[in-house]
């Protein structure tokens, strides 16, 4: 079998985690030249709900478009956090909002615990952009996808007048990571 | 094939862009999720093609809407999921009767009802088959990726085009709205067909002529042929007819037009049959599933095969039956309680095991695992 990697993105419907995860795969099969795949999962609400996007980043053509052994997981609610975590597999990363996950359930991952939304708010300017912080640190832990890359990629799918704000949001993430140990 | 025409695409992305590289210039329908985005995307890119988007009041207009606009000779499609697909049956046998091109997608939900309108689900492979009433010839083909909802939608208007019918693309949510890598082709790189059209003097024009290939030429509403449509059983002038020979020779007629070009529909592709003494059948999403299962259970030295369905209607009956004969163990997954599955052990004639969810979950590869570890015990 070749390289696969499995990001999972989880919180509540309107946290832009189906946008960031786009992102993501698009980094990685476009301008990164791999295959990936995104799918999500949400409810039928049309906001609020839980809300999960997932990315697959292989070297080899993906059939199974899930993650079921997860690399990185992400988690913007405590909710998310509860349910997924004992998906991530041994030695993989658990990345979560402290704003909104206090309890971090115990596991053989590594734990980042990092105050992404307020950063957003008081650092970039807008909470909003708090799923472009991810991504920046998402890209610096685990370093799957270039970093040329997911810029390349957040500049196509960003509203147009916004880029600025979201390159910001991107570096703020990548510099909050650089700093764990 | 260039790199850079590589693009993320969704399965209904795909779908509305191949339909326009189709031809298909007219699409009338109401939205209703996971099929929403072929909607979306069509009000954008239809004007800019220079065809016509509408959205209908509701499903069974749509289907009306979609016959009328390819009456006068456009390629027309339109797309739902489940509860629209239920209404637009009375529509899609007019269709089938009449003899009018279209395309009708169906991104399947769980079901009956509203069901589950986010998940996935393949339980609409019998209603897309039978769900109008009375004898009726339609194809149906179920893509697993991106690429090929991309290829599959452009033949399925070939196959509506050439032979005179409706053709359900059935898609799922798995397949709809999963991003994924294509290089897009270039237009040239499809063989695109249009329905074959008369030449004959309008005066004498039999719009539904018994004709050697079964398939009557068409002629295209308001370009100077005055003839009747309806959905009552007619003769060759189109009008209604009651004569008994008369309707054996239509109905016998619309349903022969697919049994005796079968070869030119039915698709499938095998792969590690060769030694196999197990063979998963499977189509759409549970097809990738699959895929990864048959490898995982490869490297375990299991001898398992995988027979890739493209077209479910036509069924493979024929195929299914001569694979059979050296394969004795076969396994269908499929998400829905076995609706394939039963059509698999017609064609096998012994039971067959089944892998069925009907959650809204994907079936997983180790789903499809435990299930040829327990067969080959």
């Amino acid at each position: 079998m070749g390289f696969r990697y499995e990001f999972r993105l989880s919180g509540s419907g309107g946290q832009g985690l189906i946008l960031a995860g786009k992102i993501l795969a698009e980094a990685a099969a476009i301008y990164d030249g791999k295959n990936a795949t995104q799918s999500q999962s949400y409810g039928p609400e049309a906001r609020g709900g839980s809300s999960r996007s997932e990315v697959i980043v292989s070297d080899e053509e993906i059939d199974y478009p899930k993650a079921v052994n997860i690399d990185l997981l992400l988690c913007f609610t405590q909710e998310a956090c509860d349910k997924y975590h004992q998906d991530v597999k041994e030695m993989g990363i658990l990345l979560v909002d402290e704003s909104y996950v206090t309890k971090i359930p115990k596991g053989k991952y590594k734990v980042y615990s990092v105050p992404i939304t307020e950063t957003a708010e008081t650092k970039v300017g807008k909470a909003l952009v708090a799923n472009i912080v991810a991504i920046g640190i998402i890209t610096q832990v685990t370093g799957v996808i270039s970093k040329e890359a997911v810029e390349a990629a957040i500049l196509s799918r960003v509203p147009k007048g916004t880029e600025d704000l979201n390159l910001k949001a991107f570096n703020t993430g990548i510099e909050m990571a650089q700093q764990f140990k | 094939m260039r790199e850079d025409d590589a693009r993320l695409m969704t399965g209904n992305e795909a779908c509305a862009e191949a339909a326009l590289v189709a031809g298909m210039r007219f699409f009338a329908g109401y939205p209703i999720t996971p099929s929403s985005e072929i909607a979306e995307c069509l009000a954008r890119r239809l004007p800019q093609e220079g065809g016509t988007f509408i959205q209908m009041e509701d499903e069974l207009a749509s289907m009306a809407a979609i016959i009328g606009a390819s009456l006068t000779g456009v390629k027309s499609m339109t797309a739902t999921s489940g509860p629209g697909f239920s209404l637009m049956q009375e529509n899609i046998g007019y269709a089938s009767m009449a003899e009018v091109p279209c395309v009708i997608v169906n991104v399947q939900r769980g079901g009956p009802s509203t069901g589950l309108p986010t998940l996935p689900s393949q339980s609409d492979v019998m209603q897309a088959r039978w769900g109008t009433h009375g004898d009726h010839p339609v194809i149906v083909v179920a893509p697993s990726t991106v690429r090929e909802t991309y290829d599959w939608t452009i033949k399925a208007f070939n196959f509506a085009e050439r032979f005179r019918v409706p053709v359900v693309v059935l898609l799922d949510e798995i397949v709809a709205h999963v991003n994924e890598k294509i290089i897009v082709p270039t237009r040239g790189e499809f063989e695109v067909i249009d329905r074959d059209r008369t030449t004959q003097d309008p005066k004498d024009y039999l719009p539904y002529a018994l004709t050697d290939s079964d398939i009557p030429p068409f002629a295209d509403f308001g370009s100077g042929y005055r003839y009747n449509v309806t959905g009552l059983s007619h003769d060759e002038t189109g009008f209604p007819a009651n004569d008994p020979k008369k309707v054996d020779l239509l109905h016998r007629r619309l349903n022969r037009k697919i049994e005796r070009y079968r070869n030119e529909i039915v698709h499938y592709k095998t792969e590690l049959l060769e030694d196999a003494d197990i063979v998963v059948v499977a189509y759409g999403s549970t097809a990738r599933s699959a895929y990864r299962a048959v490898r995982n259970a490869r490297a375990l030295g299991l001898k398992v095969g995988i027979f890739k369905m493209f077209v479910l209607w036509p069924f493979p009956y024929q195929e299914l039956d001569k694979l059979a004969r050296r394969v004795e163990k076969f396994i269908v997954p499929e998400m829905n309680l076995g609706q394939i599955a039963h059509e698999v052990t017609c064609a096998a004639k012994h039971e067959v095991a089944q892998v069925n969810r009907i959650d809204g979950g994907l079936i997983t590869p180790d789903e499809i695992l435990e299930a040829i570890k327990n067969v080959s015990v």
